[in-house]
């Protein structure tokens, strides 16, 4: 089966100047202008860090996009996921030709629309009827289509009553849901999406993906940039995965994905020391290792909300008879403390002791996690304490709703919660 | 910069995204496919002006009337700069309107990418559509405002008998046409200038006024001597005026050659604006 390529990425890269523009620039300026003049290559374009936001940049120059080329058919439905700063946006806002790359080309067959912000151009004073005009035509629609779509418009955004008054005394609901509206009546042969469906309520998003598979069914071209790993899945067949302004993988949804998440989730799963050399602790108690256990021993494997796993400590207790018990604190990533749970206090001999605690599965939420744990003494007085002794992902599972939105809350427990 | 323009595959695609270069040419067809999105802002510019006012677009008649009421007293009656035969009501409000249509555009069409930042960051279309646009809805305005020209002129043709008008009228349409473009060339260079280093931004509102007294707007050319009259009629603005004035009020000078040098700076002024226009369009956004 031979597709037609719609979209053709040639080694196209894009280079911003970090810092402000000032007198500086003028300089670099300048010595560019004056290398350009006699004929010699950009001095700048040879310099450029990668773009690594965590890091304090070294040069000037970082490379958003660095020599990427991919190739994507008619038809297709295709999610970008990366990390923030891995390059997305610059993508899309090179392909929607908001600016034009450093290097390299993109050539493009077809009417394209970029919806990279909803209701683009709204202007408040306009009345929901004028907007849906004014929207429309700059997502280059003719007067002629938007007239032919105004009814079906109306309706998807359910604002009929209010369509004659000024989009400044809409809801904030309504007047997403307007834009929205416009966009998703486009008829364009290429849609690029840039996560819109963070905006609304859950039957809103279920229309626009709706709206988006229905799109999609018709033979027209989706480029779907998310962080959302659900939505992805539920829309695109293919998936490219960018990190740090480059491509590392390409092709099938599940396939990508899951590399995503093998390599993106900053796990650390397991630290273990050396008794005599490096252990954490003190001449009562030392910490010699902290692992996650998962049931499953796959290669790859990631801890999702449906995952149940062991955290298991190992240490050493240098005083005989010494009456322990372990605390142990849960974090999100965002400093709260999702719980505090203790063994019960005993009295150990001199050696090695190990102890596990069991997470089940349907317990954490989807978040980063932290683990503390201290050491305490006769119930009292703490021994010793570690933070961030690990860190560790859970990723959302499958879900069975048809809303795709961050689920709230540091945990997400499987409660008997019935109807009847 | 890389340039493929060889491959043999290129008549096949219809957009090609590359690296910034300047052309020197102005891409017709995408902007007719844009009409509507054209008429949509000049539509926009009108409206939201008068929203949730009684008199509605009346307002657009106050500013002249002000300018006229001022400068009548200013220039007519405390410094007596001699309008000649015209009565000054007549020749202030004539040249007020003018000049206001050609400093009003000037002034928007200069900002056009610090302005409109957030939409040109969000969506692509033709960006030549915004300034055009600004310079129809300036049009606009300018008619109804022209309107207010004709009822005085009216007046003192057929009731006062004071002004002698001609058929250089008839070429009204085509001096609008190049004041109208003039003032697109200059905004369309500021505004590609100022993008990345905004020191000239600071100059326009000081060289607008400048420039106003440059022209003859509030004089008539005949009262500079001859020598300074050279020196004013480089000023591309001049011929218009004075063409403008001598048609609708019988009194100015009709130069055909200063008009011609007029609408040849235009065009020279406009290739370079578009020039340099569709080279920073490309890349603004990184540095605005």
């Amino acid at each position: 089966m031979s597709k037609e390529v719609v979209i053709k990425a040639e080694h196209i890269s894009k280079q911003y100047r970090l810092g402000q523009v000032g007198t500086g620039t003028l300089s670099h300026d300048l010595k560019r202008w004056w290398a350009l003049a006699r004929g010699k290559e950009d001095p700048y374009l040879k310099v450029g860090v990668e773009n690594d936001r965590t890091r304090k940049a070294t040069s000037e120059y970082a490379w958003a996009v660095r020599d990427i080329s991919f190739e994507i058919c008619q038809g297709d439905t295709i999610g970008i996921i990366g990390k923030n700063g891995a390059g997305k946006s610059t993508l899309l806002k090179l392909l929607s030709r908001v600016t034009s790359p450093t290097q390299g080309e993109i050539k493009i067959k077809g009417r394209i629309a970029s919806l990279l912000e909803v209701g683009t151009g709204f202007h408040p004073e306009l009345t929901g009827r004028e907007n849906i005009y004014m929207n429309g035509a700059i997502l280059g629609m003719t007067k002629k289509e938007i007239t032919r779509k105004f009814d079906e418009i109306v309706d998807f955004a359910g604002v009929a009553m209010y369509i004659d008054t000024p989009v400044k005394r809409y809801s904030s609901g309504m007047y997403v849901r307007l834009a929205f509206g416009v966009a998703a009546h486009l008829e364009p042969e290429i849609l690029i999406v840039d996560e819109v469906l963070a905006v609304g309520d859950a039957e809103f998003q279920k229309k626009c993906l709706g709206k988006m598979n229905d799109v999609a069914s018709h033979g027209r071209t989706i480029i779907f940039v998310s962080h959302n790993m659900q939505a992805v899945q539920g829309l695109c067949k293919s998936a490219m995965y960018l990190k740090s302004g480059k491509v590392v993988d390409i092709g099938p949804t599940d396939k990508v994905i899951n590399n995503y998440l093998s390599r993106e989730v900053k796990n650390c799963l397991e630290r273990k020391w050396n008794l005599d050399d490096d252990a954490p602790g003190n001449d009562k108690i030392k910490l010699l290792s902290a692992e996650i256990i998962l049931d499953s021993t796959e290669d790859g494997a990631v801890i999702d909300v449906n995952t149940a796993f062991d955290i298991r400590f190992g240490f050493h207790n240098n005083v005989e008879n010494q009456m322990v018990n372990l605390s142990f604190f849960l974090y999100t990533a965002s400093g709260i403390c999702v719980f505090n749970v203790g063994t019960v206090a005993q009295r150990l001999t001199k050696g090695h002791h190990s102890s596990t605690l069991r997470i089940p599965a349907k317990l954490l939420n989807d978040d980063v996690y932290t683990i503390n744990l201290f050491f305490v003494k006769d119930t009292a007085s703490v021994l010793y304490k570690t933070e961030d002794l690990l860190t560790f992902e859970v990723v959302d599972g499958q879900r069975d709703v048809a809303w795709y939105g961050k689920w709230p809350g540091a945990v997400r427990p499987a409660l008997d919660f019935t109807v009847s | 910069m890389t340039d493929h323009a060889t491959d043999n595959d290129t008549g096949k695609w219809d957009i090609t995204i590359a690296s910034a270069r300047g052309r020197l040419s102005i891409d017709v067809k995408e902007l007719w496919r844009y009409r509507d999105l054209l008429s949509m802002f000049v539509k926009k510019d009108i409206i939201t002006v008068y929203k949730q006012t009684i008199l509605g677009p009346i307002w657009f008649l106050l500013q002249p009337v002000f300018t006229t009421f001022i400068y009548v007293v200013i220039f007519g009656n405390v410094a007596k700069i001699s309008t000649g035969s015209i009565p000054p009501v007549l020749f202030y409000l004539g040249s007020v309107t003018m000049w206001n249509y050609f400093s009003e555009t000037l002034n928007v069409t200069s900002k056009t990418f610090s302005e409109n930042a957030s939409v040109f960051g969000k969506v692509y279309f033709p960006r030549l559509i915004l300034p055009l646009s600004k310079v129809v809805s300036g049009l606009v305005k300018l008619m109804i405002q022209f309107g207010l020209f004709l009822v005085f002129w009216l007046y003192y043709l057929l009731v006062k008998h004071s002004i002698t008008p001609n058929w250089y009228m008839l070429s009204f349409p085509l001096i609008l046409l190049v004041l109208a473009l003039l003032s697109l060339s200059f905004g369309i260079i500021i505004t590609s200038l100022t993008t990345k280093y905004r020191d000239l931004t600071f100059l326009i509102a000081f060289g607008v006024q400048l420039m106003m007294y440059a022209t003859p707007v509030i004089y008539p050319i005949s009262i500079a001597s001859p020598d300074k009259q050279f020196w004013l009629w480089l000023n591309p603005l001049t011929s218009l005026f004075e063409a403008f004035k001598f048609s609708f009020l019988g009194e100015g000078v009709f130069s055909l050659y200063w008009l011609g040098y007029s609408a040849a700076f235009t065009m020279v002024m406009l290739m370079i604006g578009v020039f340099i226009f569709n080279k920073v369009e490309k890349r603004f956004i990184d540095t605005v």
